[in-house]
């Protein structure tokens, strides 16, 4: 049985708020304080819970709290959450960046951790000698690096400028390089903080394709992203985080899914809250989406080949033109595979200041599943005003309006079922 | 699961860790990290440059030129019996290197917070890498100041060298070193939270020329100031460094041992105040 080569136990970190200034001053007095005659810091037992959309009364926060977990060796943990659930805060402590407020870890092996690609990069100096300095600065040896450097430049594909200045690369050149040094270090543990989201398609395959041949070789990975898809095919198991705690752990497609859940916030009359928001410049507001009532059957539950349809009310602020209506339907496991909109019709409109209400009707050919809806609005050149993603919980039911019995075959393979004629002769 | 014992995990992380625990070990495992941050503080700075690594003369030989015609032509301030253009010139490249090694540690923090941000490594290399990227600048310095020295040696009967305690200069250097790392790693910890220090060390280190006996002898004191001087340990190794290249001067073997004492405490003390700071100045800075 493989051992533990993680662990983690009551981490916690705990963040102040504002500014420095005499406040902190003030702050770091009594710590130094209560330090002396030996108590415990005053300020540990202050702090909430880390929710950024809600106004909070103190001063501190936790970013994590009562983290643990363990992680056993050659294991490929996807860790999952919302932007400021903690994740990059937990990958910062694990890497050593920053030490936790309270609890502890331990570490067995060597660690590598990649929060960014091209770190300490040199603008003036050559492809060739930053190679040597970030593979130095991530923790391989000269000779390390001297052993792999053909394969690193081979993997980056920049050949032709390794003995220019990075700056006079490309963004994406630049990337490519700096990947290409971090994927040739040999850790015992990789720590990877969605790297993957920058170059092309064909270079983001091929950090995929390197990152599961790492993996492979029985060498344990850390691994956070928000790209489901990426999650799905590297990990073996997925941690949830949620406001700094530790929401879910276990099996990828239900913690991808707890993860939906937990960002998706499927209320039965409709009302948008506040804190559900992903993007919101404060000039529109999606008040009110819920799907019509004739369509379900109770909470958001839609027959099978019944169509969907989606009330909205949004209310604009401003004056606007050109405005697009953009609904996305994402499934359990993360994918975004439908997608409509106005424009698509041509048909932007101009708004004037108040309510406005849309309805769509889409044609529903999804298979029996738990599916998310995404709302926003946008203008023409790409300007979101209000986004709301995984909003609406949308249930396909495995029976039909008017013929109650099950579906034969409720089994859910793809996410659509198109109406399609079979000949077979 | 298997039940670990604590001898079997490389690091243990806890959210204070003891005052005294110094990792050398850590930082030579990063020797090649060391060399390249030299490298690189080597030749980046002079990319794009016609005259590149020459500017290392050039300089020193304007601020010897300015230094001779406002505090000896002019002021007619004391040189103590040493040529001008010698005296000034090797206060000035002493100086330089200590001064270089101050300011560029003493915002290590501030300056690399994007790549510490980012990577771990121990913090130590960055400055131990500036010492040692200023140690080649000086020695390559030493160059000038030695043709400016054998020039006046063979021109004039003052310079007498000191063989026998020529290695005292190496020491000196080592010292000035250590004590610019001392301070220069002292500052950048406390400078990550509060930076009311950046202001001050700003103009500091040019006051501290001025109380350090660069551009004048420590004889032109009176005793009972030049009794408190030399606890200075840039005094110190300033006057030990021209007694034995010129043969005037001040030297104690007294003061030398108060120098390496104050020297190796100081270096101590923010070893332990950086090794405090660094584990989780991201947050502050």
């Amino acid at each position: 049985m493989s051992r533990n080569v993680i662990e983690i136990t009551n981490l916690g970190k705990q963040y102040r708020l504002g500014q420095v200034g005499t406040t902190t001053m003030a702050d770091d007095l009594k710590r130094w304080w209560y330090n002396v005659r030996g108590k415990d810091d005053p300020f540990l037992k202050v702090g909430e819970e880390n929710n950024r959309e809600k106004k909070g009364t103190s001063d501190y926060v936790w970013a994590l709290q009562d983290i643990n977990f363990s992680i056993k060796e050659g294991e490929v943990l996807g860790i999952i959450g919302k932007n400021g659930a903690g994740k990059s805060t937990l990958l910062k402590i694990l890497s050593r960046t920053t030490s936790p407020t309270v609890g502890e870890y331990k570490i067995k092996g060597r660690v590598a951790s990649l929060l960014e690609v091209g770190t300490g990069f040199h603008p003036d100096l050559t492809g060739r000698e930053n190679v040597f300095l970030n593979g130095a600065i991530l923790g391989m040896t000269k000779t390390e690096i001297r052993r792999s450097f053909d394969e690193i430049v081979d993997f980056s594909g920049v050949e032709r400028y390794i003995d220019t200045p990075v700056k006079r690369y490309s963004s994406g050149m630049y990337v490519r390089l700096a990947f290409a040094v971090a994927a040739h270090l040999n850790p015992e543990i990789l720590i990877v903080d969605e790297v993957l989201a920058v170059g092309d398609q064909e270079f983001q395959d091929k950090c995929l394709g390197k990152m599961k041949d790492v993996s492979g070789q029985g060498r344990t990975v850390l691994f956070v992203s928000h790209n489901m898809a990426a999650i799905k095919s590297l990990c073996k198991r997925t941690v949830v985080l949620r406001n700094g705690k530790v929401y879910f752990d276990g099996s990828v497609s239900e913690g991808i899914s707890k993860y939906l859940e937990a960002a998706n916030s499927s209320s039965n009359n409709g009302l948008i809250e506040k804190h559900h928001r992903t993007i919101n410049t404060g000039i529109v507001f999606i008040r009110n989406i819920k799907l019509d009532n004739e369509e379900f059957v109770k909470g958001n539950s839609i027959y099978f080949n019944n169509s969907i349809t989606v009330n909205c009310e949004i209310e604009f602020l401003k004056d606007l033109s050109n405005v697009i209506f953009d609904l996305r339907i994402v499934s359990a496991d993360g994918v975004e595979f439908m997608h409509t909109m106005n424009a698509y019709d041509n048909d932007l409109r101009d708004i004037k200041t108040g309510m406005v209400k849309t309805r769509i009707v889409l044609e529903n050919k999804l298979q029996p599943g738990k599916y998310f809806l995404t709302f926003g609005v946008h203008l023409s050149d790409g300007a979101t005003l209000d986004y709301l993603e995984n909003i609406l919980e949308i249930n396909i039911l495995n029976v039909t309006k008017d013929n109650q019995k099950g579906l034969i075959y409720d089994f859910k393979l793809g996410y659509v079922r198109p109406n399609a004629k079979w000949q077979i002769s | 699961m298997s039940k670990e014992k604590n001898e079997d995990w490389d690091i243990i992380i806890k959210p204070r860790s003891a005052f005294f625990n110094i990792n050398l070990a850590e930082v030579w495992a990063y020797k090649d990290l060391i060399l390249l941050m030299v490298k690189r503080d080597l030749t980046a700075i002079y990319k794009q440059t016609v005259l590149g690594p020459l500017w290392m003369f050039i300089q020193p030989l304007f601020t010897t030129a300015i230094y001779t015609f406002t505090f000896s032509t002019n002021a007619h301030l004391s040189t103590d019996n040493i040529p001008p253009i010698l005296f000034y010139l090797m206060g000035q490249t002493f100086w330089t290197y200590f001064s270089e090694c101050l300011n560029k540690t003493s915002n290590t923090f501030i300056a690399n917070a994007a790549v510490f941000g980012k990577v771990y490594f121990p913090r130590l290399v960055m400055p131990f890498s500036v010492i040692i990227s200023n140690l080649i600048k000086l020695g390559l310095q030493l160059i000038l100041l030695t043709a400016i020295y054998l020039y006046y040696y063979f021109t004039t009967s003052e310079l007498q060298i000191k063989t026998n305690a020529i290695l005292l200069v190496p020491f000196c250097v080592i010292i000035l070193g250590l004590f610019s790392l001392s301070m220069g790693i002292f500052f950048s910890s406390i400078t990550t939270k509060y930076r009311d220090f950046t202001f001050l060390l700003s103009f500091a280190v040019q006051l501290l020329m001025f109380a350090s006996c660069v551009v004048f002898p420590v004889s032109m004191y009176s005793e009972k100031t030049q009794a408190l001087l030399l606890y200075n340990p840039i005094v110190t190794c300033m006057e030990t460094i021209r007694v034995v290249l010129t043969g005037h001067g001040c030297f104690s073997m007294y003061y030398l041992c108060v120098t390496f004492i104050i020297t190796f405490i100081c270096l101590l003390l923010s070893v332990l105040v950086f090794n405090k700071t660094e584990r989780s100045f991201m947050d502050t800075v």
